[in-house]
């Protein structure tokens, strides 16, 4: 039990979680009132000592993004928090802001004091109304509050907050995609340098932040650096949400310190699928390239993930049991991604659609060894040639899966088409076996 | 020339082994380019902001022994210090990297190129065979799509070929400002959309085919016309505004089947506009002028050489004439006209404008345009840009673009004084000032400019009395400079050459004793042969010819109907030579008809508005017709007075050993600005698309050309009752014309009309000019 | 330029100003906007396309851009409830493939189609942030967790039958999809306080680290 450490989850068990009240009664809104004493830059500073890094998949150091927005350049600058929670397996930002926007709200106010930005946006994908029903209430309480708007508890900071909401489009997750979008365009990459701290949104100075990072920040002001580096690792501080879904008998959300294992994180959850046995899983979403039973003791922080081959991603833990075929697992990404490239470059546009058709001859049985060099050069042509990580991400659960299971692969040749039952891998079948 | 080069850093690195050193901000690829070193590319265009999407380029890269983890796209990144690339020459990974786009590249390309336009001179044609794999490993399923699609009425869209690049979506939306083409959908099914109901509307459309590196773009004109291999290409100077642009025309059996932009870095940069591009079926319509011909018994009876010669100079002999050169003579027809007024015929009754024009325009071009030499590159350091009488994109269309990049690049601050915000001007993010026409004068006086501005002035500025007179005290209280832009491509030459009543060639004022010595000398002639008083305009001479005063006229290349009130009378009365392409109102009443060879035809230059030389050589091999210059030589043999020159070269020298005169300029008198006329008024310029007699037979041209409507304001609209689209008569005593009513940004009480569209020809149907008062009703 | 579009009455034009009004620049209200035209013709309109292009002073291919990027937008009328299937890998092994095979066939309709009645369009849809709650159907965006191929079923039957059913997570009825479009053009509904907080899943770990579950 003393493994998990619920912060931004402490109270999300209370009916009205997500209403002002609730959130002011366990002293919400109460780090905001600290921060805006503060100097901006000693904010900057503080969580630039609590090691806080970016929980949208890339790690990077929050602090350090905010330090980087110039200050005294007489431009506009703003903060834009990236709600575009579309990575397939990632499902953490979207019940947090389901059961608690205000700590969103209040992180937001406090970012944007630090950073000197007037206007704020939130870019949450369109498919979730009610999240975005309950984003839209907290802002409006926090004006009426007198937490937005002009002069804000008299301390003479002015914030705007605007949410922005998308239409469907995973490249949006991509922040300068996602800046565009932003911008009313089509949601695709931008070229790097200029970075957004420099010329992002409108051209001027903006940070981009995941939910989870900003949500972690109130906290931080809260409780001081030091709490919030004496969890985790060296590296990897503190705590995070890890999602756990998929053949597992109890899904569902685990704030722990960063350096949990999945091995913790299943005996604490009541493991996989009873009457399974783990075959493999994402450590951080369908990006992150897959592992195996023989990483169940990879501490789940950016440094031992990446040295295991992977990443950590998003900490989207998809669990899949042997009754799970790995080729349809894998096509289903490869269609997602091909679904979801945005067309601008020409490895990720064309070689989505290549690879696609392979998987697909090779699920029903077609083809020949030789076609699995011809996807692994493939992959090779595609990983870090796009014009930005999507492309990677459509190249890993190939890579990874037929680096972990070749075998499976060749068996769909010699048995003329896939040997698995897909109902065996529904949850149906589970339940009729547990009933 | 006179700009200062900014100090420019200086950056060395190395590719491939070999160090080179170029300014600070060159992408990679550019630098490798100045070592010969040819890394393949799509997307990147160097005139268009660069955007990394095809991914062909991919080199490694390291900085100071950090290396990139993943090949670079070398369009999208700039040199530093000590950077070393390894381009596809050198590393085996940028070289797979390469092959892999390539491959790519071709999963949805149809591989049609048998049947491709683009097939021969194909960039992804090329670049495979250079940078791919010798075949493709897809065995799949390629995307399909309809084929092709009109995007327009002169380009098609080809979606199965398109390997989206976005250099047209890019050139639309940088360049042009026309967005009107724009990606659509996503990933393997983005592709370049127009949406549905509006066409891609842009008078430079034209570039996105010539810079579309497949045959995804192909122009409606050239399609299945020829394979590249089998064109003779000519450089050529465009003759259809006075911007100057270089282009290539594209010959196959003495047939003119394309003609692209070509690459001047000073003027025209790589563009040019859809005119410019696709009208050039006037000089292969059936009605073509083919033999001489001469009026018998009232009729036009073909005639051999000798024969209409020995008629011309019978007709011409001991007359008084008078010369009109029209405005698309080459600078040494336009010389030589000049010469034969003055030598053979011992007049200075010649004049080049054959268009509205006034006594205050022809004195102010002796004073303040022959000899300048504002150029392109004024444009660029300017500080401010002052626009009168003068519609860019409409008028002169290059002109357009390069304040339109300045804008883009640097914001720089545009005004336009003008009676309409047309879509030109809000491109241009200019500052527009209303006036009436006829009171532009009134709103240059309130404009205050540093000796770093210019003052663009549009020819039909002389339409209102007073205007020139304001530009020039603008320019000489600021020191602003001043660009003429006049709209065809000859007269600027023409002016420079003496086609024109009060100058001789290089810009000597007639009055000046020593100019007249200089010429005289020149050309071998008594100097008091040349008459001293400044000879009468276009209009003077019709009228003097009417009035039975002149007897013989020499016209070359004039439409009386774009001169305001045009008086036939004396085209009647007096003996017509008229040197011309196809049967015309002179013409029709010509004693002697002279067919004359079109530019492709012949060799010359035209002068563009910045007082650039432009030559070219023929480009259609072989011809039957010869240049205005030779024939006029021959008549002046005929009448004993040669010209002394007979072929373009011979003209070009002569006229080179005059074309610079550093005595005094003509003085200029500054007229007032006339008073507002009462009512409504006309405002009328032509739209770049219209009736012109250089466009017919090109209908797929004619399809992109925008709207004959009258524009007026709300206010106006109120007054008269009407709503967008109702039909409006606009009458003078003259006549009357109806069209369907726009509601514009205008001034109060202004009708603007097109001056030459098929049902809006304004001087025609109305006779009258700008700021003149017209009546204005609903319906017919 | 954008031919005139039909007359939108001025509540909805008043709208979109209020739309534009959000932001520094008015290029980027365009997404709600399409969202607001949504609301009020059950899919992006050629009037809507033109109607925006007119208020944002952009060409009707730039908006085109835009609306044909991202999958929300629709070219055809939506059903008045909109039904997504998560197929995204883990929801189709967890039994989302069964369930929209299962769907096209009770409806009689395929991908991307409407019911004769239009009441209810059926869509096979990317992962959805739920995966905790694998399989997951939306409706009109909101949440319908751990359905299984006959729970589905009798939800569209619900839904064509009338009954506005409760989403698992959402209001206590489920919107239509025009209301749910007004909601993703930003226009707060008052249902904010509908529903619960949170669902198991999301409550797992929280209620093991108090103790209140193994």
């Amino acid at each position: 039990m003393s493994k998990l450490t619920p912060v931004l989850s402490a109270h999300w068990d209370e009916p009205d979680s997500f209403t002002l009240a609730g959130y002011q009664r366990h002293g919400g809104y109460n780090a905001m009132k600290k921060a805006l004493d503060m100097d901006a830059d000693a904010v900057i500073a503080l969580v630039k000592d609590s090691g806080l890094r970016g929980r949208g998949g890339a790690g990077f150091p929050t602090g350090n993004k905010w330090g980087f927005i110039p200050q005294g350049d007489n431009k506009d600058h703003y903060l834009v928090v990236n709600a575009d929670e579309s990575e397939p397996g990632t499902c953490k930002d979207t019940p947090l802001l389901m059961a608690n926007p205000h700590v969103l709200v209040e992180g937001v106010i406090i970012a944007s004091y630090a950073i000197r930005a007037k206007h704020a946006f939130i870019y949450i994908r369109g498919e979730v109304t009610h999240v975005t029903r309950r984003l839209l209430q907290a802002i409006e309480d926090a004006y009426k509050a007198g937490f937005l708007g002009k002069n804000i508890l008299g301390k003479g900071f002015d914030l705007e907050l605007t949410l922005h909401i998308g239409a469907g489009a995973y490249i949006c997750g991509e922040e300068t995609a996602l800046l565009d979008s932003l911008e009313g365009f089509r949601g695709q990459p931008r070229l790097r340098p200029p970075f957004p701290a420099i010329a992002g949104l409108y051209a001027r100075p903006t940070v981009v932040n995941n939910v989870e990072s900003i949500a972690s920040v109130p906290a931080i002001i809260e409780k001081g650096a030091e709490w919030f580096t004496s969890l985790g690792t060296e590296k990897s501080k503190g705590f995070t949400l890890y999602s756990l879904s998929g053949h597992v008998n109890n899904p569902g959300q685990f704030e722990a310190p960063l350096g949990i294992t999945l091995r913790e994180l299943l005996e604490l959850s009541g493991g996989v699928r009873s009457g399974h046995r783990l075959k493999f899983w994402t450590p951080g979403g369908s990006s992150t390239p897959i592992f195996t039973d023989a990483h169940l003791d990879t501490p789940l922080d950016y440094e031992s993930v990446s040295a295991a081959g992977s990443m950590l991603g998003t900490k989207a833990l998809q669990i899949f049991d042997e009754t799970t075929c790995v080729l349809r697992a894998v096509l289903r990404w490869t269609e997602f991604y091909k679904h979801e490239s945005c067309g601008k470059c020409t490895p990720c546009r064309e070689g989505t659609w290549w690879l696609v058709q392979i998987l697909r001859d090779l699920e029903n049985g077609k083809g020949t060894e030789a076609d699995l060099a011809k996807l692994l050069d493939i992959c090779d042509n595609l990983l870090g040639r796009s014009f930005c990580a999507l492309g990677d991400g459509a190249a890993s659960p190939i890579m990874s899966s037929i680096k972990y299971f070749r075998g499976e692969y060749i068996a769909h040749l010699t048995n003329g088409g896939c040997p698995f039952d897909p109902v065996a891998a529904t949850l149906f079948a589970s339940s009729k076996a547990g009933a | 020339m006179t700009a200062v080069q900014p100090q420019t850093d200086l950056i060395t690195l190395t590719i491939d082994g070999f160090e080179v050193t170029v300014p600070k901000g060159t992408l990679v690829i550019r630098a490798a380019e100045q070592l010969g070193i040819q890394i393949p590319r799509f997307c990147d265009h160097p005139l268009l902001s660069p955007v990394g999407a095809c991914r062909q380029c991919l080199v490694d890269i390291e900085i100071n022994g950090r290396a990139f983890p993943k090949p670079q796209a070398s369009c999208t990144i700039p040199v530093e210090n000590g950077m070393v690339v390894k381009t596809q020459l050198t590393s085996e990974v940028a070289h797979k990297a390469q092959e892999g786009v390539m491959e790519f590249l071709l999963v949805n390309h149809p591989l049609d190129c048998p049947v491709c336009d683009k097939g021969g001179e194909c960039p992804l044609q090329n670049q495979a065979m250079t940078s791919g794999r010798g075949e493709s490993r897809f065995e799949g399923k390629k995307r399909t799509f309809e084929k092709p699609i009109n995007i327009s009425s002169q380009v098609l869209l080809d979606r199965e070929r398109c390997i989206l690049c976005a250099r047209c979506t890019r050139f639309s939306k940088e360049i042009a400002g026309d967005p009107f083409i724009d990606m659509g959908e996503r990933g393997a099914l983005q592709q370049v959309a127009i949406y549905e109901k509006d066409p891609f509307d842009s008078y430079f459309s034209g570039n996105t085919v010539q810079i579309c590196p497949v045959g995804a773009l192909t122009g409606s004109a050239y399609r299945f016309r020829s394979r590249p291999f089998d064109l003779v290409s000519t450089p050529s100077v465009c003759e259809h505004c006075a911007s100057g642009c270089s282009l290539r025309t594209d010959v196959r059996r003495n047939k003119t089947l394309r003609r692209l932009a070509g690459n001047d870095p000073e003027v025209n940069e790589e563009w040019n506009c859809d005119k410019g591009r696709w009208a050039f079926q006037y000089t292969m319509v059936k009605d073509r002028i083919a033999t001489p011909l001469i009026r018998e018994n009232g009729v036009l009876r073909e005639a051999s050489w000798p024969e209409a010669i020995a008629v011309a100079a019978n007709g011409l002999q001991g007359k008084k004439a008078g010369v009109l050169v029209g405005g698309r003579a080459t600078v040494e027809d336009s010389y030589a006209y000049a010469k034969f007024a003055r030598a053979t015929l011992g007049t200075n009754d010649i004049d080049f404008r054959s268009r509205p024009h006034s006594d205050e325009e022809r004195d102010f071009l002796a004073a303040h345009v022959v000899g300048s030499k504002v150029r392109y590159s004024d444009i660029d350091t300017a500080d401010h840009v002052v626009l009168v009488g003068f519609e860019p994109e409409e008028e002169s269309p290059i002109v357009f673009l390069r304040i339109r990049k300045q804008v883009r690049k640097r914001a720089l601050s545009v005004t336009a004084i003008s009676p309409w915000q047309t879509r030109g001007f809000k491109k241009l993010q200019a500052k527009y000032i209303g006036v009436a026409p006829g009171a532009e004068g009134n709103a240059l006086a309130q404009l205050s400019l540093t000796n770093q501005s210019v003052i663009v002035v549009g020819e039909r500025l002389c339409e209102s009395a007073g205007g020139l007179s304001a530009v020039a005290e603008l320019a000489r209280k600021s020191g602003a400079k001043i660009a003429w832009v006049p709209r065809r491509a000859g007269e600027r030459g023409a002016l420079e050459a003496g086609a024109i009543g009060n100058l001789l060639p290089g810009g000597r004022p007639i009055s000046d004793a020593a100019a007249r010595v200089d010429v005289a000398a020149a050309w071998s002639i008594e100097s008091d042969s040349i008459p001293t008083s400044a000879g009468s305009d276009s209009k003077a001479i019709f009228a003097a010819a009417a009035r039975g005063e002149i007897k013989a006229l020499v016209i070359g290349g004039v439409d009386p109907f774009d001169m305001h009130a045009p008086d036939f009378a004396g085209l009647e009365s007096a003996f017509v030579l008229s040197l011309e392409l196809r049967p015309s109102a002179i013409t029709e009443r010509a004693d002697v008809v002279l067919p004359v060879a079109a530019v492709t035809e012949k060799s010359g230059s035209f002068m563009s508005w910045e007082g650039r030389t432009r030559s070219f050589e023929q480009a259609v091999p072989e011809t039957p017709h010869q240049s205005d210059l030779y024939i006029l030589s021959l008549i002046a043999e005929a009448l004993g007075k040669p010209l002394g020159f007979s072929t373009v070269r011979g003209a070009a020298k002569e006229f080179g050993t005059l074309a610079n005169w550093d005595g005094a300029r003509a003085s200029f008198t500054s007229h007032p600005v006339a008073n507002a006329a009462q009512g409504v008024t006309l405002a009328s310029w032509r739209q770049l698309l219209d009736n012109g007699s250089l466009q017919v037979n090109e209908p797929n041209l004619a399809g992109t050309a925008r709207k004959a409507v009258a524009r007026i304001n709300a206010q106006l609209a109120a007054k008269l009752g009407v709503a967008n689209g109702d039909l409006v008569t606009i009458s003078t005593d003259h006549g009357a014309l109806s069209l369907n009513v726009e509601l514009s940004d205008l001034v109060d009480d202004v009708v603007w009309l097109p001056r030459n569209a098929v049902a809006s020809q304004s001087l025609r149907m109305l006779g009258v000019l700008n700021g003149a008062q017209v009546n204005i009703r609903k319906g017919l | 330029m954008a031919s005139a579009p039909k007359t939108f009455d001025e509540n909805f034009l008043s709208r979109l100003d209020a739309i534009i009004a959000r932001y520094p620049r008015s290029r980027s209200a365009i997404m709600p906007m399409l969202h607001l035209v949504q609301a009020r013709e059950g899919y992006v309109t050629a009037e809507g396309i033109e109607v925006i292009a007119q208020k944002l002073d952009l060409t009707t291919a730039e908006v085109n851009a835009v609306a044909s990027f991202y999958t929300q937008y629709r070219r055809t009328p939506a059903g008045e409830y909109h039904v997504g299937v998560c197929t995204n890998t883990l929801c189709a092994i967890m039994g989302g493939d069964a369930i929209f095979s299962g769907l096209k066939d009770h409806l009689g309709i395929e991908n991307n189609e409407r019911t004769a009645d239009g009441k209810v369009s059926l869509e096979h849809i990317e992962c959805n942030a739920a995966c905790d709650y694998a399989p997951v159907v939306m409706v009109n965006w909101e949440f319908f967790d751990n359905q299984t191929v006959e729970s589905a079923k009798t939800l569209v039957d619900d839904l064509r039958a009338g009954k506005k059913p409760a989403p698992t997570r959402g209001p206590n009825s489920v919107p239509t999809f025009k209301e749910a479009s007004e909601v993703l053009a930003g226009f707060n509904d008052g249902r904010a306080n509908e529903g619960i907080q949170a669902g198991d899943p999301t409550l797992l770990g929280l209620k093991i680290a108090k103790g209140e579950r193994k």
